[in-house]
């Protein structure tokens, strides 16, 4: 018996929970304290987060690259919405497994077909994928609402015990908070385990990972399909925490913008979700203060400094700077 | 079970009019150790892709135990025991080695896609692999990312891959092309440790190896077996000296 290699070791820490991974939790609960006015906003941000945690899956892990993605949110928003208005479905968690369970049915169906392509084919399936949805939506009116959506949804109280408030957002901020938390402990699991691991290695070289004899389709489609589910709770979270959905959750807007928080963030880090969201809605909800007609250029001029100096977004620069730090004082 | 482990029966291969592989018929018994030598451009690359399915065949069969795996994709001929490595490195540059290893041994293993304990606390996955890292004397590097590494260290990677995979049939395209002579007795060191039972088959300029570690040479040329046989019969094959081997042997 051989005494493990550092690298090994290296390896079966990279699993264990490291100190710095409570800091967004805790900063989650001191903001509901020091903000207590803006937690309306703070649930959009914990909603965008886990969105863009599910696209972080399937983008920085499996190296899918989507366009499309805001389908899956809009599945599950409408799932539960549709659900609410005319089935009369209403209790809050029950409401968010349907519309995992509709919108991973979806990432199956459509990732079976789609995840053969790859590259810029792949690209327009997935944005055409979306836009199929977006018109189904508009296009069915006697149901959806058509183009204004359906407003004033009314759900039960969270386990029979905390009605959704409209005007402080209290209870959706901790609903929200406490269904991203389970999702991530799930997201987490999955990419430091050998699924994980594979998906990693489907991203980095397709050809070899054929050549180990990886069933490389079948994974790259259940990480899909896991991903959609957790972009459908997401949306499913968006509709019940602001009582109502519309065409907006299912729009290029909304998957390009994932796109982008997660590239701000870093990719393929996990936390580039949480540093992205909360980074980029910020500085729009600042900017947009400050600037009303001119703030998307703030945004702009932002992105084109992490493209240009800092491609792998925020947490790689970070990452970088640390192990320059590191090295200089080893020096 | 007797009979040939792999075995290509009539195997053709076209691009539009162009004919790269030509009713190529070939056999590796249990414990072969085949040589696949010809000049540049005859073939040698396109029948290893069309013997792991990478390319599928226009014609002909290609048969693994005596079963015909010739409609099957690469990932499923990895899987009943054909493995490779690559003329040029194909692998995971942005992973470690040590991880590089694993996912191939994880493979193998058939636990690739368990999702809940972490890869890391996988001890049967990491034992093997560290094993392998220890044959190619790559342990002080298993922590390093692979892109990091000169290439003939990744060369070593690539070999340690393709054994984590425990294969029946290992085909091994210029294992030591780009790898420094001070190296290169890593890999052969490696080749020479094989179990006895796999059937190696290797593609290799360097004439003096060929000789050293075949025990059958098949000569392409043009796409097509131009002869076949023991070292000491190829090397006294006029023609083939003629158009390949040329005064290597003498040197």
């Amino acid at each position: 018996m051989t005494s493990p290699l550092p690298a090994a070791e290296a390896l079966a820490r990279r699993h264990r929970l490291r100190w710095w991974e409570a800091l967004p939790w805790a900063a989650a609960m001191a903001a509901y304290f020091v903000f207590p006015t803006y937690l309306a906003f703070g649930t959009q941000v914990l909603v965008t987060v886990l969105f863009v945690l599910s696209l972080d899956l399937v983008l920085g892990y499996a190296g899918i690259v989507t366009l499309g993605h805001a389908a899956f949110f809009g599945a599950g928003a409408y799932t539960v919405g549709l659900l609410a208005q005319h089935a009369g479905w209403n209790e809050p968690l029950s409401g968010l497994a349907a519309a995992a369970v509709v919108a991973g049915l979806l990432g199956l169906a459509s990732g079976f077909v789609v995840l053969r392509t790859q590259g810029l084919t792949l690209l327009m399936l997935t944005l055409c994928t979306m836009a199929l949805l977006e018109e189904s939506a508009n296009m069915g009116a006697a149901w959806t609402g058509g183009f204004d959506g359906l407003p004033d949804l009314q759900f039960k109280p969270l386990l029979g015990l905390f009605r959704f408030e409209q005007l402080s957002y209290r209870p959706q901020y901790f609903y929200a908070l406490a269904v991203l938390f389970a999702c991530f402990v799930l997201v987490r699991t999955l990419v430091h385990s050998p699924f994980g691991q594979s998906l990693t290695g489907i991203r980095e070289n397709l050809l070899r990972m054929h050549a180990v004899g990886a069933p490389v389709h079948r994974r790259l489609v259940t990480a899909y399909a896991i991903s959609a589910a957790l972009a459908g709770v997401a949306g499913g979270l968006f509709t019940q925490c602001n009582a109502y959905v519309n065409l907006a959750v299912l729009g290029l807007d909304r998957a390009a913008g994932a796109l982008i928080i997660l590239i701000l963030g870093g990719y393929g880090r996990l936390y580039g979700a949480f540093v992205g969201a909360v980074a980029y809605m910020v500085l729009e909800h600042v900017l947009a203060r400050a600037y009303p007609t001119a703030w998307q250029l703030g945004i702009g001029l932002l992105l084109m400094a992490v493209a240009l100096y800092a491609r792998n977004g925020i947490l790689g620069l970070a990452a970088s700077l640390a192990r320059r730090a590191s090295g200089s004082r080893r020096a | 079970m007797s009979g040939p482990l792999l075995e290509t029966r009539g195997l053709c291969k076209s691009f539009g009019a162009l004919e790269v592989a030509r009713e190529i018929a070939i056999s590796l018994e249990r414990g072969a150790r085949h040589a696949l030598i010809g000049p540049n451009g005859a073939g040698k690359t396109t029948l290893v892709n069309l013997l792991t399915g990478l390319l599928p065949a226009t014609r002909g069969q290609v048969l693994l135990g005596g079963e015909d795996v010739t409609a099957l994709g690469p990932a499923e001929r990895a899987r009943r025991g054909i493995a490779r490595t690559f003329q040029i490195n194909q692998l995971f540059r942005g992973l470690s080695v040590l991880e590089n290893v694993c996912i191939a041994v994880a493979e193998r293993l058939r636990v690739g896609g368990r999702m809940l304990k972490p890869a890391g606390r996988r001890r049967e996955v990491l034992e093997r692999a560290e094993r392998l890292l220890a044959q190619m004397r790559l342990e002080a590097d298993a922590g390093r990312r692979v892109g990091e590494l000169a290439y003939g260290r990744q060369r070593l990677v690539e070999i340690a891959i393709a054994l984590g995979l425990e294969p029946r049939v290992l085909l091994l395209d210029e294992p030591a092309a780009g790898v420094p002579s001070a190296e290169s007795h890593i890999i052969l060191d490696a080749i020479a440790a094989l179990p006895a039972d796999i059937a190696v088959l290797i593609i290799e300029h360097d004439m003096e190896l060929v000789f050293r570690f075949a025990e059958r040479i098949t000569v392409l040329v043009s796409g097509a077996v131009f002869a076949q046989g023991a070292p000491a019969e190829i090397a006294a094959h006029r023609e083939v000296r003629a158009v390949y081997l040329g005064n290597a042997l003498d040197a």
